[in-house]
């Protein structure tokens, strides 16, 4: 057993995990923030995004003892004072989502992908940036919509990112 | 139309939790005491196990037991079953082989289950899983669909060639004949590749048993809670019915691969009772490659006959059915009745005759995929229909319409009669979405820039809304189709409603919390929508085949009748007027000719207070159920047309448009209808351009984790434009056709169509990845070349 802590969700926790344990599975089975989900076993299919120390990263792909001393950000995590975050209300609002599985993953890549690239995302930048996350249920057309509109509400919102 | 009425897109109820994390997948339920099963699954496609020993595993730290199919055996637990009969040309029926929930002698193909493991944490059941040992005898495998009936390998006693059935429909004599007297034959042979139905969620289940009430309770990944509660207790006998609780939560998409019942649940269930724990299992991505019921694995050769004027005479169609090593829940039903009906497509065709070979190979079960035998019937009529315009030298949209049927109710050749419908209305306003009229200018242009553009049509069509009871009992299906609804009205005037419907991505709780609203004249924040428990819902056929518009709302709104004319009584007498004075209207109950009237709410109270009737005239509360059976299946059709463009040097063939224009018959959420058309396409692009399914001759899947198997991305699809026709269905109260599966029907085809018109030759396969349209590419400029 090994001792991790770490900041998740503006919340300090410390635990004893055996060395084998996912991020991903920390936070499910440990924290019970089942709202991360996992779809593969390959590293493919993006439903574990989370951000860590602010970045999206895919949280099956690495330990829990990696992310000691991190600040890792959940999808229960972003929405602030009972609002949803921007994205989240664009996801609802263009119908982003169907079976909601791979949605936690797809917001939180789609709030990096606005970090990194800006308020302003075309309609190929989306697609191309969405390469880590799979959706079989939407055929990413109401993804697409609903990640360029959320961005631009993100620029509307500049508090709640700060926030995050 | 009210702001949250039918035809409204109104925003989903249910996006609340899941776009916050709070959904509730059966992966998310943890229970008391739980330990955690790992299966051993075969590494060989085709084995006689000579003997087990799981002493070395039970040892190793944590487990708490292992189990394998002996100990099935030995507590009289049946196998999985397949619940449609087809009986063979001769009358024979199918040949069933057993089909253990562990095995038992014998093992099938690779991931077959050969023990579990149930220990306190998944890793030590996964270290424990490795320290049984299996002494097996190899057997030489069979894979291959076309090959399954000539190999020297038996996968199954009861059918010595591995024919499952020889199987037919339509007219033979019928159909030689309008061949004989054709100007033209155009001759096909097709594959349709196997997919993996790959919902994001990976199966999962929580078995569960009480010993202080001997209550059992299966948390599981399921469609149709009930079926499963039903076959877990009146087939597989794990425990009575009523004495099993089947909860099916939110569930991460489906696509037929969680209608079916599975060695993984079953052993949950069980378990638990033997180790007095929860049990719980969750399939990893590679377990869902080798185990899920994979979909569609096809081999056709068909015809198509056509007199001088180009008029369709006959069709017929030789398939083989690859059905996997054991008869998956449905199986049995896909490559036949699900199949063959629909090979009259929207033309008017005055004979046709189909046989089908369903056969045993060395391979995971092959059951239902989104659209299940349709996609299958609509590649090899949208092909055959292609290749012979050009053959004849027509243009493939006007051959289509010139073939149409126009006339309703029309009675095919293959047992269908489809009851309404406009194709040329779709086919027109297609033509017109995808600017039709300049391809050829877009064609010359992409020319100019070294590339090759091709336009593909598909005029499908699609039997849903599954299914008249009678009518499919006659067909072999062991069960009925119909669909149950519960409308429960509060003292405060909200509702209630218990569907048999199963939603996991399908958005019911909106749209049938839409119904109501649109009915009863109140808020949809007014109406709870219940599923997938069977605590709670008495019974229900689940979700699949299109059927929970047609048919579960029908069941609703059939309840919701009942609701209004039990309550036009409680008002009558709160009004003191007589019962056939008082109307319903906008959410009132009102006295006609009068300005007297209640609101719904007033009613459901005075209902529940029952102060101003006597309990003897009339049953105080006001809750109302209905099972609603259907008519006849429904008929959603419609055009799509794919325009690609080529780069003959990469062999990249990139979606530049997409039109599609259905009819569904009446819309209750067009935004959410949208959405499903959008997902079914981009199920049928990955099977047309990237979805292909590898097993190597000895049985080996090479295909199975992400890396391998290409799924579609985003950047792979293009934006689609979506629009509609609507001939309101006849044969359901509400004018509902289905939604679901129209985009994974339409769109291979429809793909291949565009690539073979870019290529100018037919040689293509699916997947047509870069690599085999690179290679076609070559092909068709050798041609040129030698032209
Ligand atoms: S679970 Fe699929 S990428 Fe992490
Ligand atoms: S909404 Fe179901 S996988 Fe994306």
């Amino acid at each position: 057993m090994t001792t991790v802590s770490l900041t998740v969700n503006g919340q300090p926790v410390t635990a004893d995990v055996d060395p084998r344990t996912l991020l991903v599975q920390f936070l499910r089975e440990n924290l019970r923030l089942t709202g991360t989900h996992v779809g593969c076993d390959t590293s493919q299919c993006g439903a574990c995004v989370v951000h860590l120390n602010g970045q999206a990263v895919k949280s099956c792909t690495i330990l829990a003892v990696q992310a000691h001393a991190s600040v890792v950000t959940t999808i229960e995590g972003i929405a602030g004072g009972g609002e949803l975050h921007p994205m989240q209300a664009a996801f609802r609002e263009h119908h982003g989502l169907q079976c909601g599985y791979c949605t936690p993953g797809m917001i939180m890549s789609a709030i990096d992908i606005v970090n990194r690239k800006g308020n302003a995302l075309d309609e190929q930048t989306i697609r191309a940036e969405l390469e880590g996350n799979l959706c079989r249920c939407t055929g990413y057309h109401n993804i697409v919509k609903a990640v360029a509109a959320g961005a631009q509400a993100m620029a509307q919102a500049p508090l709640q990112q700060a926030a995050e | 139309m009210t702001a949250s009425g039918i035809g409204a897109p109104v925003r989903r109820k249910e996006d609340q939790r899941f776009v916050t994390g709070q959904g509730r997948y059966v992966d998310d339920f943890n229970r008391p005491g739980q330990a955690y099963a790992y299966f051993l699954r075969s590494p060989h496609a085709h084995a006689a196990i000579r003997s087990i020993d799981t002493s070395p595993a039970m040892i190793m730290p944590g487990v708490v037991a292992v189990f394998t199919g002996d100990d099935l055996a030995a507590d009289k637990i049946g196998g999985l079953i397949c619940g449609w009969m087809i009986h063979s040309k001769d009358g024979s029926p199918m040949k069933a082989g057993p089909h253990p929930a562990l095995a038992q002698g014998k093992v099938r193909y690779v991931g077959d289950h050969v023990a579990v493991v149930i220990a306190e944490t998944l890793a030590q059941a996964k270290d424990a899983a490795e320290a049984i040992l299996v002494d097996y005898d190899v057997l030489p495998a069979v894979v291959d669909t076309a090959q399954a009936t000539k190999a020297p390998v038996q996968v199954h006693d009861v059918s010595p060639d591995n024919t499952v059935f020889n199987w037919h429909l339509g007219n033979k004599e019928e159909t030689q004949a309008a061949f004989a007297r054709a100007k033209h034959v155009t001759k096909i042979d097709l594959i349709n590749n196997r997919l993996v139905p790959n919902p994001i969620e990976p199966r999962a289940a929580v078995g569960e048993y009480d010993f202080g009430t001997d209550n059992y309770t299966l948390y599981t990944t399921s469609q149709n809670p009930h079926v499963a509660r039903l076959v877990l207790s009146a087939f597989i006998g794990v425990a009575p019915e009523h004495k099993l609780r089947v909860i099916a939560p939110d569930v991460g998409g489906g696509f037929g691969s969680k209608i079916f019942i599975y060695a993984e649940e079953t052993v949950c269930v069980w378990a638990a009772k033997k180790v007095r724990r929860p049990v719980k299992w969750t399939s990893d991505r590679s377990e869902a490659f080798l185990s899920d019921a994979h979909g569609r694995d096809h081999v056709t050769h068909a015809e198509m006959a056509t007199d001088e004027n180009g008029r369709i005479l006959g069709l017929r169609v030789h398939t083989t059915a690859n059905l996997g090593a054991y008869l998956s829940t449905f199986s049995s039903s896909v490559p036949t009745y699900l199949y063959a009906p629909l090979l009259s497509g929207q033309y008017d065709i005055p004979a046709i005759y189909c046989e089908v070979d369903g056969v045993y190979t060395n391979t995971a079960p092959v059951d239902a995929y989104r659209g299940a035998g349709r996609p299958e019937a609509t590649f090899v009529v949208e092909r055959l229909v292609e290749k012979a315009a050009r053959e004849l030298g027509k243009d493939p949209a006007e051959f289509r319409r010139a073939n149409y049927i126009t006339q309703f109710p029309h009675t095919t050749p293959v047992i269908m009669t489809y009851d309404t419908g406009d194709y040329a209305a779709s086919l027109d306003k297609a033509l017109e979405v995808a600017d039709y009229r300049n391809f050829q200018q877009r064609k010359q242009e992409s020319a100019r820039n070294g590339k090759l553009r091709g336009i593909g049509f598909s005029s499908y069509i699609e039997a849903c809304g599954i299914a008249p009871s009678q009518a499919v009992g006659s067909l072999g299906a062991g069960v009925g189709l119909w669909e149950s609804a519960e409308v429960r009205v509060n003292p405060t005037g909200s509702v209630e409603v218990l569907t048999g419907s199963h939603s996991h991505g399908q958005g019911h709780e909106t749209t049938f919390a839409q119904l109501v609203s649109d009915r009863l004249g109140i808020s949809i924040d007014q109406v709870s929508i219940v599923h997938g428990d069977t605590d709670k819902v008495q019974f229900g056929m689940g979700t699949y085949g299109s059927r929970s518009g047609a048919v579960g709302m029908s069941a609703i709104a059939k309840a919701i009748d009942k609701v209004i004319a039990k309550g036009k009584k409680v008002a009558a007498h709160v009004l003191e007027a007589s019962e056939g004075d008082i109307e319903f209207k906008d959410g009132r109950f009102g006295v006609a000719g009068t300005d007297r009237s209640l609101a719904f709410g007033e009613v459901a109270l005075q209902a529940y207070i029952a102060h101003k009737f006597s309990g003897q005239d009339l049953e105080p509360g006001l809750k109302e159920g209905a099972f609603y059976d259907p008519t006849n299946f429904t008929f959603p059709a419609g055009v799509h047309i794919c325009e690609v463009e080529i780069d003959p040097d990469t062999g990249v063939t990139k979606i530049e448009r997409w039109t599609a224009v259905d009819d569904f018959g009446v819309i209750i959420n067009p935004m959410i209808v949208e959405g499903q058309v959008h997902g079914g396409i981009a199920q049928g692009v990955g099977q047309a351009l990237l979805e292909g399914t590898v097993y190597d001759q000895s049985g080996q899947l090479i295909t199975a984790s992400f890396n391998d198997y290409c799924m579609p991305r985003a950047i792979d699809l293009p934006s689609f434009q979506v629009g509609m026709t609507v001939t309101p269905c006849p044969s359901n109260p509400l004018g509902i056709k289905g939604c679901g599966e129209a985009g994974a029907i339409a769109a291979p085809p429809a793909v291949i169509n565009a690539i073979t018109d870019a290529l100018g030759h037919e040689d293509i396969a699916m997947p047509a990845t870069p690599q085999a349209v690179w290679r076609a590419a070559q092909k068709a400029r050798t041609l040129l070349a030698a032209e």
